[in-house]
């Protein structure tokens, strides 16, 4: 069955969620992977999303983050305030998932400013919830697509903390959580070395190679010491995830999670 | 103590120039009505409070009101980017912007404080984050017990709270439902409080012994505004116009679309006209 490579990183993406996990869901590409983990492999795991929904099953992909589909198939819904302190802070979220305009080698995400904050050439949309997202879940999982204008040596600005500009920040900060654990990419899986915290390639999507790899991130890439070949998307993940997605076009009136 | 007014008039007596709103509304029940009136009646100078500014603080920044924006996430969720609020940003257009930035937790939790009455929040936040060295409103303190370093900001005690929800009684009390954000505790927050309703109903009935209610003594005035939320939804009444939030990408992207799409369904139109504007309702999407 052909597959994109957008299709790739979705599938990819979901496979790591497994039933124990208790997710906190952003919005576009984490969304999909994380509702197509829920519709194959992993029917009990928890998703959470901000806007206060507790273990919600929409049947479709949100537009925004607090659509009326994510309150009427949750089986809760908490105040905003209490999500972030009570669930959030209070350490019971396994994962969170999340996306940024810029990475760097160490996972610091930037969604804030492409230049200077204070004279922007680009104003992005912000923060939201990832910077404490980023600190408080046992673990992060960051999907993104692959390409020079995202993967960057140098992020404008560190609106969520990966693992420090130098890999060592959460340590000196008194993090006690885990943080950036893996990336998924339309190219590839990445990984943070154990000692150095630098993302490495540690599995390449069929068809891809190390210099298609490299030729699309800022910085000197590096691959771990063994590299597997991400197994493709089976005919199930590609039905359900397609059914998914066309069912979200008709209720938003187009493709809404390419975005 | 709440008293029964028209939109026009609860906008009139309320709110003022130069005050600080927070509209608030997590994507859900967002006061698009009341928003639209406060651009009606010309107030300026405002600082607004959002954590999502959403389409209706891209409207009123477009439109010159606001001097300063408290947020701490400024897109259109789904879609893109706030062409509005981003030229502001990035040209000055139609004025320079001041902002105040915050990530979710920090607002939420600066609400939170503002409606107990704290004059700071302190949370587990921003930790090793760039908006910690731009925003001179983040602090951080050491716990007196642990010495973990928190983060500290200033409450949100905004001059006027302006939410929208589903229904009041005829005593003014309000009943929420839903996706609840942080409307109690801006309501809480604010020195007045104004609260649109899709409708004012004799009693409550039956419902959840925790239902989300705010009393009546709480709130400065109540308008009755039947889909006032449109084009965010009224959880039970009609669902988000999410096809509108895609259109509004082009609306807002050129400034003569937007300045005629602004005459035409603002600054000529009427609270009542949002009755008819939500395109579905709850029911036929539930199909």
């Amino acid at each position: 069955m052909n597959y994109s490579a957008s299709e790739m990183m979705t599938v990819a993406a979901a496979r790591v969620l497994t039933n124990e996990d208790v997710c906190f869901v952003g919005i576009g590409l984490p969304s999909a992977a994380c509702n197509l983990a829920r519709l194959t492999h992993a029917p009990r795991i928890t998703l959470i999303y901000e806007s206060g929904t507790l273990a919600t099953r929409p049947d479709v992909l949100p537009l925004s983050i607090g659509d009326g589909e994510l309150c009427a198939t949750a089986l809760t819904t908490v105040a905003v305030p209490e999500i972030f302190r009570y669930w959030l802070q209070g350490g019971r979220i396994t994962v969170g998932f999340l996306g940024g305009a810029q990475i760097d080698r160490f996972g610091n995400l930037n969604t804030t400013v492409i230049g200077k904050y204070t004279n922007p050439k680009v104003r992005l949309p912000g923060a939201g919830g990832a910077p404490e997202i980023a600190s408080s879940c046992g673990q992060v999982y960051i999907v993104m697509r692959h390409g020079l204008r995202s993967f960057v040596k140098e992020l404008d600005f560190l609106t969520s903390l990966g693992h420090g500009r130098t890999g060592t920040e959460r340590h000196s900060l008194g993090i006690k959580t885990k943080g950036p654990a893996l990336l998924v990419t339309d190219l590839c899986i990445m990984a943070p070395d154990s000692s150095t915290h630098e993302f490495v390639v540690v599995s390449l999507h069929p068809g891809v190679t190390r210099d298609q790899v490299s030729a699309n991130t800022g910085w000197d890439l590096k691959f771990a010491e063994t590299v597997t070949e991400t197994p493709a998307p089976d005919s199930g993940e590609l039905e359900i995830l397609r059914d998914l997605n066309a069912r979200t076009e008709r209720a938003h009136g187009r493709v809404s999670v390419e975005a | 103590m709440t008293e029964f007014l028209s939109l026009q008039q609860a906008v009139s007596k309320y709110v003022h120039d130069g005050d600080s709103i927070a509209l608030e509304g997590f994507t859900h029940l967002i006061p698009f009505a009341a928003g639209h009136e406060i651009i009606r009646q010309g107030r300026h100078d405002l600082t607004l409070m959002r954590m999502t500014p959403d389409i209706l603080y891209d409207q009123m920044i477009g439109m010159g009101l606001v001097r300063k924006l408290v947020f701490s996430w400024g897109g259109n969720p789904g879609v893109g980017s706030l062409h509005r609020l981003r030229e502001a940003i990035e040209k000055g257009w139609p004025r320079s912007l001041e902002i105040d930035e915050h990530s979710h937790a920090g607002m939420a939790n600066a609400y939170e404080a503002g409606a107990s009455g704290l004059p700071c929040a302190i949370f587990r936040g921003y930790l090793g984050t760039d908006l910690s060295k731009v925003n001179p409103n983040i602090k951080f303190i050491a716990c007196p017990f642990t010495g973990e370093q928190l983060t500290c900001i200033p409450s949100l005690r905004p001059d006027v709270a302006i939410i929208h929800a589903q229904k009041a009684d005829r005593e003014g009390n309000v009943l929420i439902e839903g996706i609840i954000g942080v409307q109690k505790e801006a309501v809480l927050a604010a020195r007045r409080a104004i609260v649109t309703v899709e409708e004012v109903v004799e009693n409550f009935g039956p419902r959840s012994a925790n239902a989300v209610i705010l009393p009546y003594w709480t709130v400065s005035a109540i308008a009755a505004v039947p889909g006032g939320a449109h084009p965010s939804y009224a959880y039970g009444y009609y669902a988000r116009d999410n096809a509108f939030y895609i259109a509004w990408d082009a609306i807002a992207r050129d400034h003569a679309t937007f300045q005629s799409w602004m005459k035409q369904n603002v600054l000529d139109a009427r609270p009542e006209d949002f009755a008819a504007r939500p395109p579905r309702h709850v029911a036929e999407v539930a199909q």
